[in-house]
């Protein structure tokens, strides 16, 4: 009961408030969420720190691709294009950080939507709904990338589209197991005895209940959409010029690996980084979050 | 009083670091359990009757600290040395909870689980740890005593496997066994059935501790009662005098809250207005003053002492004028 | 001239068990067989068994929260139908329900004062919605929380608490027919006291009926004016509240009463409570005779070759029972 202690100790149930304060006192995940905050606004900030262009060729350069040094102003050293590689950096990483959240935002959407309604409906409907992700699973993505890329050309949005509408199938998979535990609960035949119809009860039953899980995939999706992101530049199939990705500036620095090893250790190591400290919020969340309930 | 007593509490405090704080689930609680008798600890929800024992046997919750001392069987099991408490839990002293699928794995038979009990600890060999369980098993009142130990946890009813949950705790002839409000999650039938068998394993020899919010579950088994309120003992008395004439108002009234057959049909059941101070709330005085229909002024200033005489103690400033 | 709000007819409700094999005909367990109920308006009647005993299975299907097999039940003289979405909302809003586990029946996201006002909007339409913070704060009143206690999530609150919040969201509608699912069962006995104290004020004071779930007929003996008892999803023993506690006439009636816990250490020396041999786990298998006969100390051979029907002795007290006219042995 909640007049006893240990019921508040161990904060039954997932609410805000307990959650924060739990994640406040997980020190990795607080650091991990503050080097984000960090990496965020150096992504944003950095390009108007530096006196070069993203595109801009430095012909002043001899040979085209330089180390890193203080004096020239290339804080990172250049590509094999003698372009910018400290600008570069971070427009490729505001490019692969926006990918990332639109991607798990689609991926949210639709798998939430998708495994809620499936795991609430039950029956002959959720197998059904279910048959369909599962014959999308077994669907080879890449092949479905590479068909699309072809068809509609290499755009922005078409990158995320396609990452999203693969992304939502593991989401919908987790939604709808959540679901279908939650259907057994004693709040949600209230709700049915209440005579509220399903949708409703979906949207303000179900869906509220399994956010806690959602939240915390979704932040350990966030680093697998951009390694895909990455790969698919890796594949020379990701973003195209002038545009840049941290996938993409690891491609391409990969090529010059033996001569100037900046080029892939600067993007290789931000993209680490990045990917680490994500993982280590959304362990931090997941254990704030940790649905204690029933 | 006390040299001789299997369990033996004083002084003992629990408390909790919460967000708001330290806050204390038990304070000053003194008792002790002599062999072979039964001793039921009553307290509602928050009463920090499981706070109590928990703490003694070292099974607090994460930020949770006790104070005070606790011996069994001479053996003080808060002191510095952990050795004297890990030796005697789980083989001289044992505990049983109210949801018995707390102590059974599911995936392993109910066979399985009791013989391991003793295998592990080295006290038996295979074939002595059959019949063991066997005997254990049946002296819990299981139907069908070979059949049960093939089977899983699942495949027992509520009943039957607090009994499982009984007979493991029973497998290594402890001396002592804390029970745990081990009748609440059940039906009236099989809570009879449960108190049935605790009270058999006690007539045996063995002393056993009810924790329990139930006062009628408590007559049919208790020696003695201790009451608590609020973190604190307020009463305690041979069970056949607390129930002839409780001193304390929350001990009377506890008891004429429990619904009995004897009392005009559709008649009003008696409650205590209010609930119990949450812990860190409580008032100053007397924690039962706000409730208490036998209320003086001074149970407002000033809290009153758990006093004894003869047999009996109680802590309440107007002792004696109830019933 | 009471109308009789509730009537069930036969009603049975299976559901299946897993297979044993993967060939042959799948096992059903049947939860509620047959059974005949009436309740009518600002009645109270008990149903009183063990778990398993199918009470919880024939409170889902009177809400129409599980279909049943066979069987009717009718509300207010209207057939209630699944498919029948108009019909049923007009039935929920006068049938509602509150369940054992009063956190768990609450969501958790919401504030108790959200979810009463959930339970007002949904069954009064959305333009309750505008008046609804007076209509919350006064149900909140009228079941002794504080108005203040509106914004608290279930875990903030105690069980005893929460479980009035859950007759407040049941009652928002002013149903005519409030269906308690074992709704003290998980109180301490000081609270559960305050709780059966709180419905029958409530339903004295609205006319309500109840139908109250319990395994505990001590408790049920404060609230109801009939009792009807449940042995493995048959009605056993049917009568009105003095008769049952009076002269119970099934064998198993008389275990459930000797089973209550008496606060009285003198009388659990003298009892002896009669040997109640443990229940096997739920059996799908059909019993020839009286289900209760494994159990039952007037046992014989009549009752293991045809199975006892419920039989009125003539003074509207039903019994199923071969030894149902038979004088109960002095206690």
């Amino acid at each position: 009961m909640a007049g006893s202690i240990r019921a508040s100790t161990m904060t039954e149930g997932a609410l805000w408030g307990d959650a924060r304060r739990r994640l406040r006192g997980n020190r990795a995940a607080i650091a991990a969420a503050a080097f984000i905050a960090v990496l965020v606004l150096a992504a944003l900030l950095g390009p108007l720190a530096s006196p070069y262009a993203v595109d801009h060729v430095d012909w002043t350069l001899s040979p085209l691709a330089s180390p890193p040094s203080l004096s020239n102003g290339h804080w990172f050293g250049t590509d094999s294009n003698g372009r910018d590689l400290f600008v570069r950096v971070w427009t490729g990483t505001q490019v692969s950080l926006l990918v990332a959240l639109l991607a798990t935002a689609v991926s949210v959407v639709i798998g939430v939507a998708w495994g809620a309604t499936a795991g609430y409906l039950g029956g002959r409907v959720d197998g059904w709904m279910m048959r369909v992700v599962d014959v999308l699973y077994a669907l080879p993505y890449m092949f479905f990338v590479i068909i699309l890329t072809v068809v509609f050309g290499r755009s922005l949005w078409l990158i995320f589209l396609a990452i999203g509408a693969v992304g939502w199938l593991t989401m919908a998979r987790i939604v709808r197991g959540q679901a279908l535990a939650l259907r057994q609960r004693e709040f949600v035949l209230a709700a049915v005895a209440l005579g509220l119809p399903a949708r409703r009860i979906i949207a303000r039953h179900v869906v509220p209940n399994v956010l806690g899980t959602v939240i915390v995939y979704a932040t350990l999706t966030v680093p697998q959409v951009i390694l895909f992101e990455s790969f698919l530049s890796f594949l020379g199939l990701g973003v195209q010029e002038p545009l840049t990705s941290l996938g993409r500036l690891v491609a391409e620095g990969a090529l010059e690996m033996e001569t100037a090893p900046w080029q892939l250790l600067v993007p290789a190591s931000v993209l680490a980084l990045l990917l680490l400290a994500l993982n280590f919020l959304g362990d931090g969340l997941r254990d704030a979050l940790d649905p204690r309930l029933g | 009083m006390g040299s001789d007593a299997l369990f033996d509490v004083r002084d003992l405090g629990v408390q909790f670091t919460t967000p708001r704080g330290r806050v204390s689930a038990v304070r000053e609680a003194s008792l002790e359990v002599r062999r072979g008798e039964c001793l039921a600890v009553v307290g509602e929800s928050g009463s920090g009757k499981s706070q109590l024992f928990l703490g003694c046997l070292g099974l607090l919750a994460a930020g949770g600290v006790v104070q005070g001392s606790a011996r069994f069987d001479g053996q003080e099991l808060l002191g510095p040395d952990a050795a004297p408490r890990r030796a005697a839990l789980g083989t001289r002293l044992a505990m049983v909870f109210q949801d018995p699928m707390n102590a059974l794995t599911p995936h392993l038979t109910i066979g399985r689980q009791l013989v391991e009990v003793v295998l592990d600890r080295g006290l038996l060999d295979a074939a002595g740890a059959r019949a063991r369980s066997l005997e254990v098993l049946q002296s819990v009142g299981m139907p069908e005593p070979e059949a049960r130990l093939r089977q899983y946890p699942h495949e027992l009813s509520g009943g039957q496997r607090q009994r499982a949950a009984i007979a493991m705790a029973l497998m290594t002839r402890p001396d002592l066994l804390v029970a745990d409000e081990p009748t609440t999650a059940l039906d009236v039938t099989v809570q009879a059935q449960v108190i049935d068998v605790l009270r058999a394993a006690r007539d045996r020899g063995l002393a056993v501790v009810l924790i329990t919010h139930d006062m009628g579950v408590v007559a049919g088994i208790a020696d003695r009662v201790a009451v608590m309120y609020a973190g604190r003992i307020v009463e305690m008395a041979p069970a056949r005098e607390l129930f002839a004439a409780a001193a304390h108002p929350y001990t009377a009234a506890l008891l004429a809250s429990v619904p009995r057959l004897d009392t005009p049909l559709a008649g009003r059941l008696i409650g205590i207005e209010g609930q119990p101070p949450a812990p860190g709330d409580e008032p100053d005085g007397c924690a039962f003053a706000p409730r208490c229909a036998s209320v003086l002024e001074r149970c407002h200033r000033s809290r009153p002492p758990l006093e004894s005489h003869e047999n009996r103690s109680v802590a309440c400033h107007a002792a004696g004028a109830v019933r | 001239m009471t109308e009789t709000l509730l009537r069930v007819r036969n009603l049975t409700v299976r559901f299946p068990m897993p297979r044993a094999r993967l060939v042959g005909p799948r096992p059903w367990l049947t939860a509620v067989n047959g059974v005949d109920l009436e309740i009518e308006a600002g009645r109270a009647v008990g149903l009183v068994g063990e778990s398993g005993c199918g009470k919880s299975t024939l409170a889902l299907a009177i809400l129409a929260l599980v279909a049943p097999q066979a069987g009717t039940i009718e509300w207010r003289g209207q057939p209630v139908r699944h498919d029948d979405a108009t019909g049923l909302r007009r039935m929920r809003r006068e049938l509602q329900v509150v369940f054992q586990d009063p956190v768990g029946s609450l969501d958790p996201r919401m504030s108790v004062g959200e979810s009463v006002a959930e339970a007002l909007e949904a069954l009064e339409g959305p333009q309750a919605a505008a008046a609804s913070r007076a209509r919350v704060g006064s149900m909140l009143a009228e079941v002794g929380l504080d108005p203040a206690l509106h914004t608290r999530y279930p875990h903030e609150l105690s069980g005893g608490q929460c479980q009035r919040a859950a007759i407040a969201r049941a009652l928002v509608g002013r149903p005519r027919l409030l269906v308690c699912d074992e709704a003290v069962s998980a109180l301490d006995v000081s609270v559960q006291a305050q709780i059966v104290n709180l419905l029958a004020d409530l339903r004295r004071r609205h006319g309500l009926a109840l139908l109250f779930i319990s395994h505990n007929l001590a408790v049920v003996r404060h609230l109801c004016d009939e009792v009807a008892v449940l042995y493995r999803g048959r009605v056993v023993e049917r009568a009105p509240a003095a008769a049952i506690f009076g002269g119970p006439r099934h064998p198993y009636t008389r275990a459930l009463l000797a089973a209550v816990p008496d606060p009285d250490p003198a009388a659990h020396a003298r009892a002896r409570v009669p040997e109640l041999r443990a229940a096997a786990a739920a059996e799908s298998v059909a019993v020839v005779g009286c289900a209760y006969r494994p159990r039952c100390p007037l046992a014989d051979d009549a009752c293991r070759m045809q199975a006892p029907r419920l039989e009125d002795a003539g003074d509207g007290h039903l019994a199923a029972c071969h030894h149902g006219r038979v004088r109960p042995p002095a206690s």
